[in-house]
């Protein structure tokens, strides 16, 4: 019964998300309103941490097992990876180095 | 024989097991190399090849582990409150860094495409690499980028920043949790994370906090700059 509230919970939050980018025309997914909207609701104390706590941890942790059946989507697009493979790899390299210099040299700098 | 095959039982069956599997791999050899999500989508990408099943019958079949996606994202919700206090004691210096970094992340990989030739759906599909994957996919599908290309770009950013992040860091005179932990989250999210979480608690707990907020912020940004970017280079 616990899980159920909690599950139904995350759910309630989707769909009050997604009706919210429906509504309001805003780039923002449904799941990204809906993650906002659980931060707020546990700052202003209108959800309890213990009604969320389970079902997040488990959903935290299992995160990386979600998006795997969009992964496998690989499959389909074999031929335009081997095509742009080189703007690919120059693009994803230079652009992680970039980004791990900027956020670091400007946390060190002011620490 | 064949209809059990291509089945949601069988399928969602064998997702599960080898992504199981892989993870004791990874726990074992302690390699970043051998990433779970990595193996379990070459695996099931074997299995699908070898009983000529299509990747659509498989999508339909294992909905209801996709399902779950987003509240994964809502989820990260209850990660970054846990955070609030952290995040608050050092709000200027944090949200400026990785405002800086989600920016950067996506200007420059969508630059860096387009000046190497490659295509719209393939830069759109680029820009969100640097965040956790539920809100890629989000960014990238609602772009019009190729979602299921996103998280391989992803993947593929999260095990160079695991393998090569620390010793870049070293490199320029990185080395304190806050700094480490922040910029390797909002490099290569939950895999830079896990590679520094040897170095201590703190480490892990800015690596999350990393991932957390450079995920909000490209949720946030990245369509806006998207659009912005298509605007001036078309």
């Amino acid at each position: 019964m616990i899980l159920i509230k909690q599950v139904a919970i995350f759910l309630g939050l989707w769909l009050l998300g997604e009706l919210i980018s429906y509504y309001s025309h805003l780039p923002l997914s449904g799941s990204i309103i809906g993650m906002l909207l659980l931060v707020i609701g546990l700052e202003l104390k209108l959800i309890k941490t213990k009604d969320v706590k389970d079902v997040a941890n488990f959903l935290l942790n299992n995160m990386a097992m979600f998006f795997i059946p969009a992964g496998v989507g690989l499959m389909c697009h074999y031929r335009i990876l081997k095509q742009e493979w080189l703007p690919i790899s120059v693009a994803i390299i230079l652009s992680a180095i970039l980004v791990m210099t900027v956020v670091g040299l400007i946390m060190k700098k002011k620490s | 024989m064949k209809e059990l095959m291509n089945s949601p039982l069988v399928h969602v069956c064998l997702t599960l097991a080898v992504f199981i599997l892989s993870k004791k791999l990874q726990a074992k050899f302690k390699s970043p190399l051998l990433n779970p999500i990595l193996i379990t989508i070459m695996v099931v990408i074997s299995f699908l090849l070898l009983t000529d099943i299509s990747y659509e019958d498989y999508e339909r079949n294992t909905q209801i582990i996709s399902f779950w996606l987003a509240p994964s994202v809502i989820a990260l919700g209850y990660a970054l409150y846990s955070f609030l206090a952290e995040i608050k004691a050092d709000f200027k210096k944090i949200i400026f860094s990785m405002l800086a970094g989600s920016i950067t992340g996506v200007v420059s990989v969508f630059i860096t495409a387009y000046l190497f030739g490659a295509s719209k759906a393939i830069m759109i599909s680029l820009a969100p690499k640097s965040v956790t994957t539920p809100i890629a996919i989000e960014v990238s599908s609602q772009m019009g980028g190729i979602p299921s290309l996103t998280v391989a770009f992803v993947i593929v950013v999260g095990v160079l920043g695991a393998i090569f992040g620390q010793t870049y860091l070293k490199l320029i005179g990185v080395n304190d949790p806050k700094s480490v932990g922040l910029s390797l989250g909002a490099t290569a999210h939950a895999l830079g994370t896990a590679s520094i979480s040897e170095r201590g608690p703190d480490f892990s707990a800015f690596g999350g906090l990393g991932m957390a907020l450079n995920g909000v912020l490209t949720a946030i940004l990245a369509p806006w700059l998207i659009k912005l970017l298509l605007l001036i280079l078309y």
